[in-house]
């Protein structure tokens, strides 16, 4: 660890952190705020989700929530949380190193006196220090909005608290899958495709795994791994998939640590 | 003692050539040159040694220690200038040099103070505010800001005008005479040929020749042009004379070996004027490519 390189990636991604944080405050915010209205007409929110077709209701992980309790309100809320986080998480993975390779300023920062294993694990710390932030951020919002619109109604804070301390978990998972990607691809140009890519195809295996039923190609995906109705509905986590998700993020980290040391860096032109 | 010792180092990425069985050694204290046109292998060798690259087979040292195990340590008194100068866009000059400065025990303000001025560069502006030739000098001050112990310069003059090079060069020797090694590639010849004591030339990968800039200007060939009656293109038919053209009444040759066989041959001509001189580098150089 080198403590000038965790300065300065920390720094570089101050405004992103600012912007993810801000705009997650406000999902959660803005989002449960309908909550009250919403349960004092719960009989007929039901009325209305009968409605909709239930492949609907089931890739929104609504099929099985009681949307009237704030734990199920807020489990449809976390999964939406969940979508913005995966694509931070994989912005910071996919960039990590990428970033510094396609601007040419690798050479300046590898020809300096600090191994690759102190680059790495520096810029591993800042990327999940600004993750830190943003976890942080959440686990606030979330409180507040629970004290400002749960109406006096009971909370299950057991689930609440368990789908909060799942973040890290999640953010770890896209952030070293997103950096083993990066590293095994050839020459990543753009990150935004990678990480929107990333995000968007792991929820959408999720959500289609729950129209087809059984299929085993949910199981590789976080959403599904960390699912925000189990834990509403269970209070617990899924424990084998929970280890699964963790068992990947520690194969990648590890696999991103074998390929950076030996990774030649490409000159400019 | 060398500083850089390389022994039969081949780099391939993939299939493709990098460098092929490369060895050479830099001593203590000299200006290495080491030229090659474009895609010979140059920026490959110094990638390697700097270990920004892997290699295929072979070994290299650099302050008599491995450079594949102790890269970390050997950097530490290491300067390098690539040819192509990228640094943070939207740092500061001074952030950046200060950034750079991080990575290095001493203390190097006063010292970057002091190359800022000589190089006439605004430490206040932002790099991505920053022409092609002002990169450049920011990478020479990054590049000796920490007082390096070797200097890699990978084409450095690109993008200087020619009053910053002059400037450029006597930084260079004046880092030198305090006992600086200097690792100079280029493929301009000129540039080589005025400031390094000793050259290697490289050519689709592999090393031609490594020798003694005098010695490969001396040994080889002497660049004669003779005036006078009486002679055409057949009077120099001598062995050892190549590239013999004749223009109005003057003969040019190049020739190799024995100078007193020429010296004869000219006793017994009328002639007018003569010049035997040094060929340039430059020539001497497309010999190697012939």
């Amino acid at each position: 660890m080198n403590i000038n390189i965790f300065r300065y990636e920390f720094r570089a991604r101050r405004k992103s952190v600012l912007i993810w944080g801000g705009s997650l405050a406000a999902l959660i915010l803005l989002f449960f705020s309908i909550f009250p209205g919403f349960a004092g007409q719960a009989a007929l929110v039901d009325e209305l989700m009968k409605k909709f077709p239930p492949a609907l209701l089931e890739a929104f992980g609504m099929s099985r929530l009681n949307m009237a309790s704030v734990t199920g309100f807020y489990s449809i809320i976390f999964l939406f949380a969940q979508i913005c986080l995966a694509i931070q998480a994989g912005n910071y993975g996919f960039g990590l190193v990428s970033i510094e390779e396609a601007e040419w300023t690798a050479d300046f920062l590898l020809t300096k006196p600090a191994s690759r294993v102190q680059i790495l694990t520096s810029k591993l710390l800042a990327a999940f220090a600004s993750l830190t932030l943003t976890n942080l951020v959440i686990w606030i919002s979330t409180f507040l909005a629970i004290a400002l619109f749960s109406d006096g109604r009971e909370v299950d804070m057991n689930a609440v608290i368990l789908m909060l301390l799942s973040v890290m978990i999640f953010q770890l998972f896209f952030l070293c899958v997103g950096l083993v990607i990066s590293l095994i691809v050839k020459r990543i140009r753009s990150v935004t495709p990678y990480s929107l890519g990333l995000g968007f195809g792991a929820y959408i295996l999720s959500a289609f795994s729950g129209i087809f039923g059984d299929v085993a190609l949910e199981y590789i995906t976080p959403f599904k791994q960390i699912d925000p109705a189990y834990i509403a509905e269970h209070g617990s986590f899924n424990t084998p998939l929970l280890l699964l998700n963790i068992g990947i993020t520690v194969i990648s980290l590890a696999a991103s640590y074998w390929l950076y040391l030996r990774r030649d860096i490409k000159a400019a032109v | 003692m060398s500083i850089i010792e390389v022994n039969n180092l081949t780099k391939y990425y993939g299939k493709s050539r990098g460098i092929v069985d490369v060895s050479f050694n830099v001593e203590e204290g000299e200006i290495f040159g080491f030229i090659g046109p474009n895609g010979a292998g140059k920026s490959t060798t110094i990638r390697l040694l700097l270990s920004l690259i892997h290699p295929t087979s072979g070994s290299m040292q650099i302050f008599g220690k491995n450079v594949v195990d102790n890269g970390p340590e050997i950097r530490r008194d290491i300067g390098y200038l690539p040819s192509e100068v990228f640094y943070y866009e939207g740092m500061k000059v001074i952030d950046l040099l200060k950034y750079s400065a991080s990575f290095y025990a001493r203390d190097c303000t006063t010292r970057m103070q002091e190359l800022s001025e000589i190089m006439e560069l605004d430490m206040n502006r932002r790099i991505s505010d920053l022409s092609y030739g002002n990169k450049k000098k920011v990478g020479i001050v990054q590049g000796l800001l920490h007082s390096p112990k070797l200097l890699f310069l990978d084409e450095p003059t690109a993008g200087l005008d020619p009053l910053m090079q002059r400037k450029f060069f006597d930084l260079i020797r004046k880092e030198n005479k305090n006992g600086v090694t200097v690792f100079f590639s280029s493929h301009i010849l000129g540039e080589v040929q005025r400031l390094c004591n000793r050259v290697g030339i490289i050519r689709e990968g592999r090393i031609v020749e490594t020798s003694d800039i005098r010695t490969l200007q001396q040994n080889n060939y002497k660049k004669i042009h003779v005036t006078g009656s009486g002679m055409d293109s057949s009077t120099f038919k001598l062995p050892g004379v190549t590239n013999l053209t004749s223009e109005n009444g003057t003969q040019h040759f190049f020739f190799k070996g024995d100078i007193n066989v020429v010296l004869q041959k000219l006793y017994g001509l009328q002639v007018s004027d003569v010049t035997i001189e040094e060929p340039t580098l430059e020539e001497i150089f497309m010999h190697y490519y012939e």
